[in-house]
């Protein structure tokens, strides 16, 4: 039992409780749905931003009174939270903003906008294009425009760079977190690593997550070296890929370590996809190094995406992969026809097993899920 | 007293139970699940248990399979469907790559490499078409047993287009058909072709390797597997009874698992 973890477990619930507090004291907060948000410069104009993507149940039959049933999840959850006023975080927040990754999200936020100002980034998505650079540095420049108009505020160099920095040591430290699970075997659950990582998105404050996080995974490494491990070294390892997933809609992840797996890679956007993409603050042009690292997020909405194939194929690597397995929400097509991209890299390149999943946030599927994953176990246990 | 091993398969129509001696099949039951799966399991095991001559504790080792495999309070190991249906195809044809098992909820593909592990399998999602439930519902729309769907269809010049996407559409499909005035074995034929059709893309998935094998309770039903055949371009074989084949991996597995653990 790694005792840091504590503090990360109850964190939503206690921080949820803090915002009011700090709103009095004059603190700002920006809510954001993706990590194509370039946070450095909501931190660089003094708010702090945190995550809204939805990934409970609870809010989507509500949702589905504006929103069509057959939709992603997430968005119907994203949605619904901020539509039923369940949610603290998308409450307290002075701003919102979205991107257009996808159909269903972009048009879901011009719904949104009714509820509360949301500012949405047009993303290019062609990654290597020179006219998708030019695109998205103009809407940094836009948001950093917007920002500085709703917090009354001048984003310097100074503050961008300062920012930079200190988003370049969050990265760090939740890749370590990640990178725990390299070894072999696994130090901890998959579903911790989600845990840690997941509610590190509802930090008030990123010093102070960065702390906590270093914390955790100083403990983790001393114990590990004493032997705590998830598993043994027959436990199939597995990678997740695809969708984002967080507490709530985590249910494979739990099916796959029920059935003796471990996860021990997340390569989706609330896990790895982003962490190896860090800027250089002392870059002569700061707002393109920022704009060149989020274009670089190998998201399933980017055409072409090499980035995931090459990622992916790095993971697979790095943490002695036994089997992937490539998640999609519901109508997420972008995820769902690039599955048969990654299959065949999974299986030809690698030679490893690979199994797709498509499923929603209900429980309703679960026992055929079971089936699933249970025989995908088998399969790599021979 | 005899040395047994007992695989108990609990589908969700049929629940089936194979005793195995010396890896020799001594005897076998089938029955229906009903509304009370671990009572049935131990039903079948029962029956089986009878017809064999022999008593519980002649079972030395049992595992349990099927969506009801959790619910077996006596069985020694529980592994899913999938792994048995391969251990099962491979006892009777041994140069099985492909399986395709169309039980009564769901359906399945199984793709096997040259040592018999299974390599990949694809299995319908949350939907009951292409299973056979689907046969069921269908035929009674027709007012026929679905055993008699493949001789309604012989004679058919062609077949009806029946959706292979939803069970209640495509039951709705049907009674227009028939009030369109469709002639019967045109019906027929078409559920037969909407069930291989929706297989047929399940197989293409995982690949196509010879030679293939069917299991389940759907593999008794000659219109199915013929339609499976021409879609297909290839032989299907079908064991002499198809519908123990996931209780009869399970058994295979319980006499290796016992074998293992008593070195014999």
């Amino acid at each position: 039992m790694i005792k840091a973890f504590e503090v990360f477990d109850t964190m939503r619930t206690a921080n949820a409780g803090r915002l009011k507090e700090a709103r009095e004291q004059g603190k700002k907060f920006v809510g954001t749905y993706c990590t194509f948000c370039p946070e450095e410069l909501i931190i660089a104009a003094g708010a702090a931003p945190f995550g809204l993507c939805g990934t409970k149940e609870d809010p989507i039959a509500s949702a589905e009174q504006v929103l069509p049933r057959n939709l992603c999840p997430l968005i119907k959850s994203s949605y619904g939270f901020a539509a039923t006023g369940t949610c603290p975080y998308f409450q307290a927040s002075d701003l919102i903003i979205g991107e257009t990754t996808c159909d269903g999200k972009k048009k879901m936020f011009e719904v949104m906008n009714d509820l509360k100002p949301v500012h949405v980034m047009q993303l290019p998505h062609d990654p290597e294009a020179a006219a998708s650079l030019d695109l998205w540095k103009s809407e940094l420049n836009r948001l950093k425009d917007r920002l500085e108009e709703v917090f009354q505020t001048e984003i310097t160099e100074d503050k961008l760079r300062a920012a930079m920095r200190l988003k370049n040591r969050e990265t760090t430290a939740k890749r370590r977190v990640h990178d725990l699970n390299q070894r072999v075997p696994a130090v901890i659950s998959g579903i911790q690593v989600l845990t840690v990582t997941w509610m590190s998105g509802f930090a008030l404050n990123k010093e102070e997550i960065i702390e906590a996080l270093e914390a955790y995974v100083d403990e983790a490494l001393v114990k590990a070296d004493e032997g705590l491990a998830f598993g043994d070294q027959n436990t199939p390892r597995i990678l997740v890929t695809g969708v984002p997933v967080g507490l709530g809609s985590e249910k494979v992840l739990r099916l796959v370590e029920d059935n003796g797996g471990a996860v021990v890679g997340l390569e989706n956007c609330t896990g790895y996809k982003t962490l190896r993409l860090m800027t250089d603050p002392d870059a002569a042009d700061p707002m393109e190094a920022l704009a060149r690292k989020y274009l670089g997020i190998p998201c399933s909405c980017m055409s072409p995406n090499k980035g995931r194939m090459e990622l992916l194929s790095d993971m697979i690597t790095d943490f002695t992969v036994d089997g992937v397995i490539d998640l999609t929400w519901q109508a997420c097509h972008t995820y769902n026809i690039e599955s048969y991209t990654v299959a065949e890299l999974v299986k030809q390149k690698h030679n490893l097993p690979f199994l797709q999943l498509e499923t929603d946030y209900s429980q309703s599927d679960v026992q055929t899920l079971n089936v699933r994953i249970a025989a995908f176990m088998e399969m790599i246990q021979k | 007293m005899q040395m047994l091993t007992a695989g108990i398969d609990i589908g969700s129509l049929s629940t089936e139970a194979v005793l195995l001696s010396d890896h020799k099949i001594v005897s076998y039951s089938i029955l229906a699940t009903g509304a009370d799966s671990r009572r049935a399991a131990e039903k079948a095991l029962n029956e089986a248990l009878g017809f064999a001559g022999a008593a519980p504790e002649d079972v030395r080792f049992t595992v349990s399979t099927g969506y009801g495999r959790t619910n077996v309070p006596f069985a020694d190991l529980q592994v899913t469907e999938i792994t048995c249906h391969a251990r099962g195809a491979l006892y009777t044809f041994p140069d099985t790559r492909t399986i395709i098992d169309i039980g009564g909820q769901d359906s399945k593909v199984i793709r096997l490499d040259e040592a018999g592990s299974v390599i990949d399998f694809a299995m319908n999602d949350k939907c009951a078409a292409g299973t056979g439930r689907f046969l069921e519902v269908m035929a009674r729309a027709l007012e026929v047993d679905v055993d008699e769907l493949p001789e309604l269809a012989v004679g058919a010049s062609r077949a009806a287009a029946v959706s292979n996407v939803c069970t209640v559409f495509a039951e709705s499909e049907i009674v227009s058909l028939i009030g369109q005035g469709v002639p019967r074995p045109e019906i027929a034929l078409g559920i037969l072709e909407s069930v291989a059709e929706r297989v047929v893309s399940m197989v293409k998935r995982v690949g196509l390797v010879p030679k293939v094998t069917m299991s389940g309770g759907v593999a008794k039903n000659k219109g199915v597997v013929q339609a499976l055949e021409r879609r297909l371009g290839m032989e299907i074989r079908v064991p002499d009874e198809p519908q123990i084949v996931g209780a009869l991996g399970a058994a295979l597995i319980a006499e290796s698992r016992w074998r293992k653990a008593t070195y014999l």
